[in-house]
C-alpha cells in the first residue's frame, strides 16, 4: 500500500510535506513562495503512526502527519473516510466514546498527549472544539461564553471583560451587545456557531478544532466563519474538517486527504493519502486518488 | 415537461377521480377520533363528576380542619387527621425516594450505561416496577413493623419508597437519556470535568422532565392503599410525628368508610376522595409552575 512515499524511511513521522516526491517543478509552481516547512515552523501536533478503533474494529490507521502553528490545516476526504475521528483525537474526546482506542503517539509541543499524568480536562483547555452542528448550551449568549471562564474558575469581575473579548474575536458580539441576557437558542445557526467559537475562545485555548463547522450553514454565514479563520490564525493554531474542497482550497495553509479503502483483508479501513501545502496538494497532487477526488471522479 | 391543458368547463382545480374516495375516508377516520376521545373522556368526567356531587356535600372548611369522629356512625367530623397523615407519609417517601432514584438513574445513564452491575440495576428496577403495591407494604411490614412492634408514618413512608424508587429511576434515566450528547461534547471540549458536565448542562436540561417524572410517582404514592393497610396503624385525631406513633392516611380512610354501613362514614369517604383528588392535582399544578419558572430562568437569564 504505497499510503505515502516515506523515501527515507530513517524517522516515519517525517512531515508528509518534507518527504513527497513531487513532480518535476513547472514554470508557475516555480514562481509561487511555498510555506516554510512545517519542520521549521513550531509544530504543534505530531502524529505518528495513529490508529482509532472503535470496539476493536479499525476505522483510521497509520496517520503520520504535523500541524504547525498558526496556520489552518484542514483534513478533507469523502464521507466515512476517519477524518473526524482524527481530529477528535487531538483534544482527547475519543476518551468519553465507548469502546473507542487511540494508538500510535501523538504529541502536543513535544509532550505525549496520551501520556499517564495528562489531564484530560487541561488538554482540552488548551484545545477549544467547534462542532459540526451549533450546540450552545440552552442558556443565555452571556453564560455560553461564560461558561469555560466559569468552570476555569475566572474571578467574577473578570467574566464580563472575557465574554465581550471572546465575542468581539468571534465578530459577534455588536449583533448581539443588546440581548446578551437573552437565550442563545434564540440565535440564527451562523449567529450559533459564531457563538460556539466564542465560546471556545473564551477558554483562550492554543489550538482549536472545527468539525466541519460550516456544512449547517447557508453560504452568507460560511463566508463569515471562513473569513473569521484567517482572523483567528494571526493567534491560534486551526484544524479544520471539511467535505467541501472549495472550502479547504480557499481557507486552509495545508491540507490532509483522507480516504477510506478496502484492504486485503477486507476491511474498510481510512488512511491518510497524501498531505502537502494547499496550493500544491490542488494544483499538483501527487497521488491519483487525490487527483481523483479533487476533480470530482469519486466520493 | 408536460404542458397544462384547460379541460372543458374550466375545470383546472377541481378534484381528481378517486379524491372523492379518499375525503370520505379522511372525514370517517376524523369522526373515529373524535368518538375515541370523547369515549375516553366519560371515564374521567364521570369519576370527577361523581366524587364531586357526593363529596361535595361534606367537603368545606370544617371537613379540612376537624377531626375523624371516633365512631363510624356519626355525622360530620372531618378528615384533618388523614390530610396530615398523607403529606406526612408521602413526604418522608419523597425525601427518600427522589434523591435515591435521580442520584440512581444518573449513575445508569451517565456513569454505568451498558456495564454489568448497571444492567443488573437497571432490570432490577424493572422488575421492581411490576411488583403489587401491596407487596410492597407486606415488606415493610415484616422487615420494619414487625420487627420494631410499631405502626409510624415512616414504616408507611418506606413502603412508598419503594413503590416509588423504581418509577423515579426509570423516568429520571429516560430524561437523561433525552439530553443532546452535543451538549455533552460541548462541555467536555471547553475543559469542564465529569461531575461539571453533569451538574451544569446535563442536569439543567433534564430537570423539568425528571420533575414531572417525580411528580408522576409522588401522586402515584399518595393515591396507594395498600402499602399503608399494615403499617401506619390508625388514629381519629392527627398525629404529626413521622417516627413516633400511628397515623391515618386519605386513601386508607376512603377505604374504611367506604366500606362501612353508615351513611355518615360513606360520606366521609367521598370527602376524603374529594380531598385526594385536590391535594394531587395542587402537586401537580405547583410542580408544573415551579418547572415552568425554572426552565425560563435557565433558558433565558443567568443559570450557572
Amino acid at each position: 500500500m504505497d499510503t505515502i512515499p516515506m523515501s527515507d524511511t530513517s524517522h516515519r513521522t517525517a512531515t508528509v510535506g518534507s518527504v513527497l516526491t513531487r513532480p518535476p517543478a513547472e514554470p508557475d509552481v516555480a514562481e509561487r513562495t511555498p510555506l516554510p516547512d512545517p519542520a521549521e515552523r513550531d509544530i504543534v501536533f505530531e502524529l505518528a503512526g495513529v490508529e482509532v478503533r472503535y470496539s476493536g474494529v479499525t476505522a483510521i490507521e497509520d496517520v503520520n502527519l504535523k500541524v504547525a502553528a498558526r496556520e489552518i490545516t484542514a483534513f478533507i476526504g469523502p464521507s466515512g473516510c476517519g477524518k473526524t475521528t482524527v481530529l477528535r483525537t487531538l483534544n482527547r474526546l475519543h476518551d468519553i466514546t465507548a469502546g473507542a482506542q487511540v494508538r500510535g503517539t501523538i504529541t502536543y509541543h513535544g509532550e505525549d498527549l496520551y501520556g499517564p499524568r495528562v489531564d484530560v480536562a487541561e488538554v482540552r483547555r488548551r484545545i477549544g472544539m467547534v462542532f459540526q452542528k451549533p450546540n450552545p448550551f440552552p442558556k443565555s449568549i452571556h453564560d455560553n461564553v461564560a461558561y469555560g471562564p466559569r468552570i476555569n474558575g475566572r474571578k467574577r469581575g473578570e467574566i464580563g471583560d472575557l465574554v465581550e473579548e471572546a465575542l468581539r474575536k468571534a465578530a459577534l458580539f455588536d449583533e448581539v451587545k443588546d440581548k446578551l441576557k437573552q437565550s442563545a437558542l434564540g440565535l440564527s445557526g451562523g449567529q450559533q456557531q459564531r457563538l460556539c467559537i466564542a465560546r471556545a475562545l473564551a477558554v483562550e485555548p492554543d489550538v482549536i478544532l472545527m468539525d466541519e463547522p460550516c456544512s449547517a450553514l447557508d453560504p452568507i454565514a460560511t463566508a463569515r466563519i471562513e473569513d473569521l479563520m484567517q482572523e483567528l490564525k494571526a493567534n491560534y493554531t486551526l484544524v479544520i474538517v471539511t467535505h467541501n474542497m472549495q472550502q479547504a482550497a480557499r481557507a486552509s495553509d495545508r491540507t490532509a486527504f483522507f480516504t477510506a479503502e478496502i484492504d486485503d483483508a477486507g476491511r474498510r479501513v481510512g488512511r491518510l493519502i497524501e498531505f502537502d501545502d494547499t496550493e500544491q496538494l490542488f494544483t499538483q497532487p501527487s497521488d491519483s486518488r487525490t487527483e481523483g477526488y479533487i476533480t470530482g471522479r469519486f466520493g | 415537461m408536460s404542458v397544462v391543458t384547460a379541460p372543458a368547463g374550466g375545470a383546472l382545480l377541481r378534484s381528481r377521480p378517486g379524491a372523492k374516495g379518499r375525503k370520505a375516508r379522511n372525514h370517517a377516520a376524523t369522526a373515529l377520533i373524535v368518538v375515541a376521545v370523547l369515549v375516553a373522556l366519560i371515564p374521567l368526567v364521570a369519576v370527577i363528576g361523581f366524587v364531586i356531587s357526593r363529596g361535595g356535600s361534606v367537603f368545606g372548611w370544617q371537613f379540612l380542619t376537624q377531626d375523624i369522629p371516633v365512631l363510624d356512625r356519626d355525622i360530620g367530623g372531618g378528615m384533618l387527621p388523614a390530610i396530615v397523615g398523607t403529606l406526612i407519609i408521602t413526604g418522608g417517601a419523597a425525601a427518600m425516594a427522589v434523591p435515591l432514584g435521580v442520584l440512581g438513574a444518573i449513575y445508569l445513564n451517565e456513569y454505568g450505561q451498558r456495564r454489568r452491575l448497571a444492567r443488573v440495576i437497571r432490570f432490577l428496577s424493572e422488575v421492581m416496577t411490576g411488583v403489587p403495591s401491596i407487596v410492597m407494604g407486606l415488606f415493610i411490614y415484616v422487615v420494619w413493623v414487625l420487627h420494631f412492634k410499631n405502626e409510624t408514618a415512616f414504616a408507611g413512608s418506606l413502603a412508598l419508597a419503594c413503590l416509588m424508587l423504581p418509577i423515579v429511576i426509570r423516568t429520571s434515566e429516560e430524561i437523561l437519556r433525552l439530553v443532546p450528547h452535543e451538549l455533552r461534547e460541548g462541555s467536555y471540549a471547553l475543559g469542564s470535568r465529569k461531575v461539571r458536565t453533569i451538574r451544569t448542562v446535563v442536569l439543567p436540561h433534564a430537570a423539568p422532565g425528571i420533575v414531572s417524572g417525580v411528580l408522576l410517582a409522588v401522586a402515584r404514592a399518595a393515591g396507594e392503599t395498600a402499602p399503608l393497610l399494615f403499617t401506619i396503624g390508625f388514629v381519629t385525631s392527627t398525629n404529626t410525628s413521622l417516627f413516633h406513633g400511628p397515623t391515618t392516611a386519605l386513601s386508607y380512610q376512603i377505604f374504611h368508610n367506604a366500606t362501612s354501613p353508615f351513611v355518615g362514614a360513606q360520606d366521609r369517604a367521598y370527602g376524603a376522595a374529594l380531598t385526594l383528588i385536590l391535594l394531587v392535582f395542587l402537586f401537580t399544578a405547583l410542580a408544573r409552575l415551579v418547572t415552568t419558572i425554572y426552565t425560563r430562568r435557565t433558558s433565558a437569564s443567568s443559570g450557572a
